[in-house]
């Protein structure tokens, strides 16, 4: 860093906005990564199934998979309308 | 017992070869007895990096082939009589390379040498698969780069899955960062990622830091490993490296700035 830089416009880094970018995106893959490739069929057959009877949007259901030493467990969650 | 190194990165262009030959000619100058070989096959380098580019008779494929024998590919290093090369065909593609071919050189290089290592080709494809596939350790070069941040960790889960190591169910591969192309004054003006920061995000171990420098340009242009130049600071930072994976302490330098009063005042 030189004297002239002292009197340049301060600006900040774009160091931190690096690692945030990285940190979200890196959590996203490690945990994309060990997910059984059968479950973006599985979510779409499901809301199918659950359309027929309820009306639900596109996004009202989701379906995580984790990976824990011993076991591994399959996550649904299915949000219904509000009754009115 | 011989060690297979395996020197890895996803991304291109961030030092895996001028690692490789790092610390190839490093391990072999502290007296043990060492090959690298060269895994980028169609697109050779290493050969250039180590000065013996016009020594190359056979190749890599040539001995998986069994069209030379292993002793006739070998080129023994001009600075060091404990270090051979093993160059990669320039004429093959990546399809040249078996696994079982890979593994019956490598089961008979380590009859004869203590490490191997292994400079692996960019991307995830065969050749860089063959490379870190029978690995005991892997050398990570990452550059403080998103790019190459993200590379990097998608090459850990790889060697945590698709390894001979993890296939078997044997001890994981350790895995050890080299952060290359680092600028301590950059990292200060928070300009670039820093050493903890790449940490935080791979949490690997550290095994070493190398500054940004023109002596690793000097050394590829005169096919020296820059490690051979002992006063410049990427050639030392290599060398603390090969020491810290031979299990001596020493404390990590190039990550403060160091530029003196002068220098920071009138920049340069």
């Amino acid at each position: 860093m030189s004297l002239l830089d002292y009197f340049r416009i301060s600006k900040v880094g774009t160091a931190s906005v690096a690692k945030e970018r990285l940190q979200i995106l890196v959590a996203h893959e490690r945990s994309s990564k060990n997910q059984p490739s059968y479950l973006p069929q599985l979510q779409k057959e499901l809301l199918a199934v659950i359309q027929k009877y309820v009306n639900v949007g596109q996004d009202a259901i989701s379906v995580s998979f984790e990976q824990d030493d011993d076991q591994e467990t399959l996550e649904l969650n299915i949000v219904l309308p509000d009754h009115k | 017992m011989a060690r297979i190194i395996v020197v890895t990165s996803g991304k291109g262009g961030v030092g895996k070869t001028t690692t490789s030959a790092a610390i190839a000619m490093g391990l072999a100058k502290r007296g043990h007895k060492t090959a690298v070989i060269d895994f980028d096959v169609g697109l050779r380098n290493l050969d250039l990096i180590m000065g013996c580019e016009r020594r190359v008779v056979y190749d890599f494929v040539n001995v998986i082939n069994e069209e030379a024998t292993l002793n006739q590919a070998l080129i023994r290093d001009k600075n060091c009589n404990l270090l051979y090369i093993l160059p990669a065909s320039q004429t093959r593609d990546k399809d040249a390379l078996s696994q079982e071919g890979v593994g019956r050189v490598l089961d008979e290089l380590k009859k004869d040498f203590k490490y191997i290592v292994c400079d692996s080709p960019a991307g995830i494809e065969k050749g860089a698969h063959l490379a870190m596939y029978f690995a005991d350790d892997a050398f990570v070069v990452t550059n403080p780069e998103v790019s190459s941040v993200r590379d990097s960790d998608r090459m850990l889960g790889l060697l945590a899955s698709k390894s001979r190591r993890a296939e078997q169910n044997e001890e994981p591969i350790n895995e050890f960062l080299l952060l290359t192309r680092y600028s301590p004054d950059r990292v200060k003006l928070g300009e670039m990622l820093s050493v903890d920061d790449v940490q935080d995000i791979l949490s690997l171990h550290l095994l070493g830091v190398i500054p940004e420098s023109k002596s690793v340009l000097n050394a590829s242009n005169s096919g020296t490993p820059v490690i051979l130049d002992e006063k410049s600071d990427a050639g030392q930072a290599y060398a603390d490296i090969v020491a810290r994976y031979l299990g001596e302490d020493r404390p990590h330098r190039f990550i403060e700035d160091k530029k003196g009063f002068f220098r920071k005042l009138f920049g340069g």
